[in-house]
């Protein structure tokens, strides 16, 4: 119970001393991030109507100051380990737009050479662990991947996103039990968009307040506005201090909503539409920007000169999936096992 | 950076167990690589619920012969992911049964990764578990469920069944870059014997010949291969000449092996503790009529579990399970009652 | 009586190999029935029989390839009257024994040649088998049989064993029945199902063939003998007849050591008892239809004539083709063999008469050298075009003694020095006509040899086996005026004759080979493998 704290009690702390055009530059950049990954999703949408991208595809629009915010806050030494809705924390980590988009068309270039798709984004190099699209499959991983830097000791972090479907899992209450009682550097971050896929969160938790149920674990935990990518950032900047301090794994509850589909499209059916339109007034992008013109940060040719780099970013992916190879059929089974030469036969 | 060489090793053979041979070969792993560690339920204070790491904590240390809460998932979870962090994690699971608490990680994570990422996530995890029936353990302590694994591809399947590959699978299942699960029989642990000075680290995926014979061919692996070596006596007392082929290698499955034997042979029965229906003696079986089809003078026997969860009742347990009669039986059947003692080809 | 035949199971069917009897003579069997397997060039299929009745004669052996429409046994339908219609005396049956005649001829294919030759050891064969007397009826061209052991042993008293047992002689059926009237509808569905309309039971009025019938011909026919995979695979290489094998395993099954013990019971077996190895063919090689001959020609009495029926329907099929095909060229030379003669005086000398050279062995060899040096007429015409033979590989016309005849090959007749090939002739015919064969031994003949010198004949123009391009004919060694440089004298003289297929080469290419022949016989000791002299 200590240890939560509301959003509003997490506020800016650390920054207070940065010059002002820093931090003007700065909230530039998460609005940067953020539309990158708003008009790459909407693009996608275009995609797979035109049936160019296929299979579940989960859209994290409405989410993206979760990713651009905490993805901020860490470092290229530390680790992320992602759900199926994690195009905006792959882009935000850095996976260039190209080899998401790639992969969507399940091309040869795509962070996983076209054998993920889009529920399964990887890039060893960023430290990206993917990509799981069992709920609360990646956090044990988290786990392990936090012991090995523990049993190293070297001063790093894993960031585990999940939603808040996977606080109905035993590998949640397994995970931050066993990372709480080692120790373990792990970062939870809980995107809790109110909906289990279809069901709310009211109707299959019967405490709906995880930030004072990861509590009750041991770890530091705070509930935070998902749709302030500046709270989100804060937020995550001290919580991963105190977890690269030792203080063993923090928990934080983002509270955000998507607005759109579970994946590509439903009926929406569970939810009521007045909900979107009332959430969609705290849309993340539009949150910022009115806060970057009412400090006349964002005058209409930054943002027009912004959206423009990230169209041609997007065109530019677009353009080069369409034109990247394949995969050839004959490498079918490979990656399914090490080759033969990294295998160690005595 | 895996130990090739036992410091123990005598000149000449010595007597040891199936248990102790592992625990010898854990101890050897975790000195020659400080990235090998031990997790486990009970595997620390405990000294393992069969006894195998029994002592390790105090020479390793409990960050390397690490306790974990009985959470499957968390920690098969957590041993895959100090994979991907570059340790070489050993985790042990107490029984098979309680490995399905833990199945999405092996598959949908261990098994997965490589693939899934393109390449970038090789996950060299070894997952030791004990399986099988015969000590009166009921239907949740006694199944036999690695053909379920050895239908997963990114995963190595092994099941040593004698005290030298007890001793010698583990380092070469450490250096694979892949996930193995290596299965050990529960009533092979008080199995005592010779561990040959000169047994050596074993090849990943090759099948052994225990015994060779000329009639037929016994194809099994792990707890009943001591049962199948048994039966091969009693059909050599009358006048049939078994080959016995050990699996060790569940997946892959050595093809060349077991079809050679069965060639030369031309009758095969498979022994898989497991149940009959969608397993792996199924498996073989199919194998055999792919790859030796006009070789085969007889169908392929089977000699599997009864297809009931495990009973308590030692006459019932015993009636479920393969035993020497029943592969004797299985064999004079393949070879039928005049073995064919022309050997014209 | 009814016959069962050879199926077309398929548009591009024209033979089959009749794989493994599935009834016995005795056997009841009705209409759908399986009671043969037979192996296409695509897959092995059992097929049934259109008629209800007793088996009676098994015509054919497993392992035997034939035509497309050759009986494979006869089925006694004294219960089912409506099949009697089809029973009547063949034209063979009736056809008078025709009177040798000498040919000399270099006529080409239109020229008439009505000569049929039924030869003394065919003769001696059918009387002492107490035959009714029979026209050897050698199509136009074909050779006759030729024993080249001149002493061959009498024939057996041919104890009917193993089973099938002896059933009651009847006259043989009808090979050619009229086809009944039949529908293109009917037609239509028969093509579709590969369903062979002439071998469909006609149920309809006046035996029309219905779409019943032959939606009930193209029914997948009941589970087949049991016989292990290695079983079937041991007694392809042993040459063991599955039919005869009695099956130990389960449910009868015939398993490997039954056929071990077949084999050994076969090699243990007395000539003069029927052979139960009878000869195999493998599928893949071209061999001679009359491979129908392939049967045990020391089978059971009654059996025989049946088989031969089969074997002249088989050969016809085969020359038909040759004939209807092949624009045949035929060319003819005499050849001195004075010189060869005196070559093998010299190297007889000393030997004992068995291990003597024959005047056969020689010809033999200088056809084998002269196809090494005319390559064009050693090897196959296929899909249009010629494919030189890998080796000389001669088939050898051998008659057999109950009729008909054999063209076993001698591989790689070349290489072999005339004593080796004098060996593998003598034993090649010695087992042709014991039914021992391997089908190695009947496949892949890249020219055939036929030679009637010792039946008296001059000169024989045969009738070219497909896919082979040629033919080579040797007549009898006779002794005639013979001139050589001005000076006349008496020489021993042999025609050789070359039936050439027009197709593949013209009659220069021909003429170059039996100069080729000739050329050899003159100078046999410079033929390789003929310089060693005395060898033992």
């Amino acid at each position: 119970m200590s240890t939560t704290r509301t959003p509003r009690a997490s506020a800016s702390r650390s920054r207070s001393r940065s010059r002002p055009d820093r931090q003007a530059a700065h909230r530039r950049d998460l609005l940067h991030g953020m539309l990158r990954v708003r008009r790459f999703e909407e693009r996608c949408v275009e995609l797979y109507s035109e049936a160019r991208i296929r299979g579940f595809m989960h859209l994290c629009i409405g989410e993206e100051a979760v990713a651009v915010g905490v993805t901020e806050a860490l470092t290229a030494d530390d680790a992320v380990v992602s759900t199926y809705r994690e195009h905006g924390h792959a882009l935000a980590r850095g996976v260039p737009a190209d080899a998401v988009m790639a992969e969507m068309f399940g091309k040869v270039t795509g962070c996983s050479r076209g054998r993920g798709g889009s529920m399964h984004l990887f890039d060893a190099g960023r430290r990206f662990y993917g990509g799981n699209a069992i709920v609360g499959g990646g956090l044990p991983l988290a786990a392990g991947l936090a012991l090995a830097d523990r049993m190293t000791g070297r001063p790093r972090v894993t960031c585990c996103f999940f939603g808040d479907g996977a606080f109905a899992e035993g590998e949640f209450h397994e995970t931050a039990n066993l990372a709480a009682l080692w120790g373990l550097p792990v970062l939870f971050v809980c995107e809790n968009n109110l909906y289990a896929m279809g069901t709310a969160l009211s109707r299959h938790q019967a405490q709906t307040d995880l930030a004072l149920r990861a509590a009750a674990y041991g770890m530091v935990s705070w509930a935070v506005d998902g749709m302030d990518a500046a709270a989100v950032e804060d937020a995550a900047r001290r919580a991963v201090e105190g977890v690269r301090a030792g203080s063993g794994p923090h928990f934080l509850e983002m509270r955000t909503y998507r607005f759109r589909a579970h994946s590509m499209y439903d009926s929406d059916r569970y939810r009521d539409k007045a909900e979107i339109e009332r959430w969609r007034e705290r849309d993340p992008v539009e949150l910022l920007a009115r806060l970057m013109r009412e400090r006349g940060e964002l005058p209409d040719e930054t943002l027009t000169g912004l959206e423009d780099e990230v169209r041609a970013e997007i065109d530019d992916a677009v353009r080069a999936a369409e034109q990247a190879p394949e995969e050839p059929v004959e490498d079918l089974l490979t990656y399914v096992t090490s080759p033969p030469a990294e295998v160690n036969r005595p | 950076m895996t130990a090739t060489k036992t410091p123990h090793a005598d000149p000449a053979e010595r007597k040891t167990t199936y248990r102790e041979a592992l625990r010898e070969a854990l101890r050897d792993a975790l000195r020659a690589d400080d990235r090998v560690f031990l997790m486990g339920e009970d595997v620390g204070r405990y000294g393992g619920c069969f006894g195998v790491s029994l002592g390790l904590l105090e020479e390793f240390g409990p960050d390397r012969i690490r306790d974990t809460p009985l959470s499957e998932s968390a920690f098969v979870g957590a041993g895959i992911g100090a994979a991907l962090g570059g340790l070489r994690p050993i985790v042990e699971i107490m029984t098979v049964n309680f490995s399905l608490l833990a199945l999405d990680q092996i598959l949908n994570n261990a098994a997965t990764l490589l693939h899934m990422s393109g390449g970038q996530l090789p996950v060299p995890i070894v997952i030791r578990m004990t399986t099988g029936a015969g000590r009166q353990l009921g239907a949740q302590h006694s199944h036999s469920l690695e053909g379920w694994y050895a239908h997963i591809p990114g995963l190595r399947v092994l099941a040593p069944a004698t005290i030298a590959d007890a001793r010698h699978l583990l380092a070469p299942a450490l250096a694979d870059p892949d996930p193995v699960l290596i299965f050990e029989h529960g009533g092979l642990y008080n199995t005592s014997g010779d561990l040959p000075a000169d047994a050596g680290p074993v090849g990943l995926g090759q099948a052994a010949v225990r015994r060779p014979g000329t009639d037929v061919s016994l194809i099994t692996y792990g707890g009943s291969l001591p049962k199948a070596l048994t039966a091969a006596d009693e059909l050599a007392g009358g006048g049939i000449s078994a080959e016995v082929v050990d699996l060790r290698s569940l997946r892959p499955l050595d093809d060349a092996t077991i079809s050679d034997s069965v060639a030369r042979t031309h009758h095969a029965v498979v022994v898989d503790e497991a149940w009959r229906s969608g397993s792996l003696s199924a498996e073989i079986s199919a194998r055999l009529t792919e790859h030796n089809f006009y070789d085969l003078d007889a169908p392929v026997e089977r000699v599997c579990s009864a297809e009931v969860p495990m009973p308590y009742a030692r006459r019932l347990e015993e009636a479920a399970l393969p035993q020497p009669g029943t592969i004797v039986a299985a064999a004079r059947r393949a070879v039928g009652d005049a073995p064919d003692d022309g050997r014209a080809d | 009586m009814a016959e069962f035949t050879m199926p077309s199971l398929g548009a591009d069917m024209d033979e089959g190999v009749l794989q493994e009897w599935l009834v016995a003579p005795g056997d009841r069997v009705g209409k759908g029935d399986a009671v043969a397997v037979v192996e296409t060039d695509k897959a092995a299929i059992e097929v049934e029989c259109f008629t209800s009745g007793t088996v009676g004669r098994l015509l054919v052996e497993p392992g035997t390839r034939v035509p497309v429409g050759t009986p494979l046994a006869l089925i006694d339908t004294a219960q089912a009257p409506a099949a009697q219609a089809a029973e009547k005396p063949t034209a063979e049956a009736r056809a008078p024994g025709a009177r040798t005649t000498r040919t000399r001829g270099t006529g080409g294919a239109g020229a008439a040649r009505k000569g049929r030759a039924e030869t003394p050891a065919g003769r001696a064969a059918v009387h002492a088998r107490v035959r009714a007397p029979k026209a050897a009826a050698v199509p136009e061209g074909l050779p006759a049989p030729e024993p080249t052991e001149k002493a061959a042993p009498p024939p057996p008293s041919a104890p009917p064993s193993p089973p099938p047992a002896p059933a009651p002689p009847s006259p043989p059926s009808a090979a050619g029945e009229p086809a009944a009237a039949v529908g293109p509808l009917v037609r239509h569905l028969a093509d579709g199902l590969g369903v062979d309309l002439g071998s469909v039971h006609g149920s309809g009025p006046g035996g029309r063939v219905t779409r019943a019938d032959v939606a009930q011909a193209a029914r997948p026919a009941p589970a087949r003998r049991r016989v292990t995979p290695y079983a079937r695979r041991l007694a392809r290489d042993l040459g063991v007849d599955l039919e005869g094998v009695h099956g130990t395993g389960d449910g009868g099954a015939v398993r490997a050591a039954d056929v071990r013990a077949a084999a050994r019971a076969a090699q243990a077996a007395p000539e003069r008892s029927r052979p139960a190895v009878p000869v195999r063919a493998r599928d893949g090689g071209h061999v001679p239809a009359a491979e129908a001959a392939a049967v045990s020609g020391e089978g059971a009495r009654d059996d025989g004539r049946q088989r031969e029926d089969a074997m002249r329907r088989a050969i016809g099929e085969l020359m038909s083709r040759s004939k209807r095909e092949i624009p045949h060229y035929y060319l003819s030379t005499v050849i001195d063999l004075a010189p060869a003669q005196e070559w093998m005086h010299r190297r007889n000398r000393g030997r004992p008469p068995s291990a003597r050279l024959v005047t056969a062995a020689l010809l033999l060899k200088a056809a084998a050298l002269a196809a090494r040096e005319v390559p064009q007429l050693n090897g196959h015409w296929q899909d249009g075009a010629f494919t030189p033979g890998t080796g000389v590989h001669l088939g050898v016309a051998v008659s057999l003694r109950g009729g008909g005849l054999l063209t076993p090959v001698i591989h790689d007749a070349d290489t072999l020095t005339p004593e080796d090939l004098m060996a593998t002739l003598k034993d090649l015919v010695r087992r042709a006509r014991q039914g021992r064969l391997r089908g190695s031994e009947l496949s892949g003949a890249t020219l055939t040899v036929t030679s009637l010198g010792e039946q008296g004949v001059e000169a024989v123009f045969g009738v070219i086996h497909p896919p082979q391009v040629a033919l080579v004919g040797f007549g009898a060694v006779v002794e005639r005026p013979w001139a050589v440089g001005g000076l006349l004298g008496v020489h021993p003289v042999v025609t050789a004759t070359l039936s050439g297929d027009h197709r593949a080469t013209d009659g220069a290419i021909g003429a170059r080979y039996l100069t080729a022949v000739d050329r050899l016989l003159h100078e046999p000791g410079d033929m390789p493998g003929s310089t060693i002299e005395e060898r033992e």
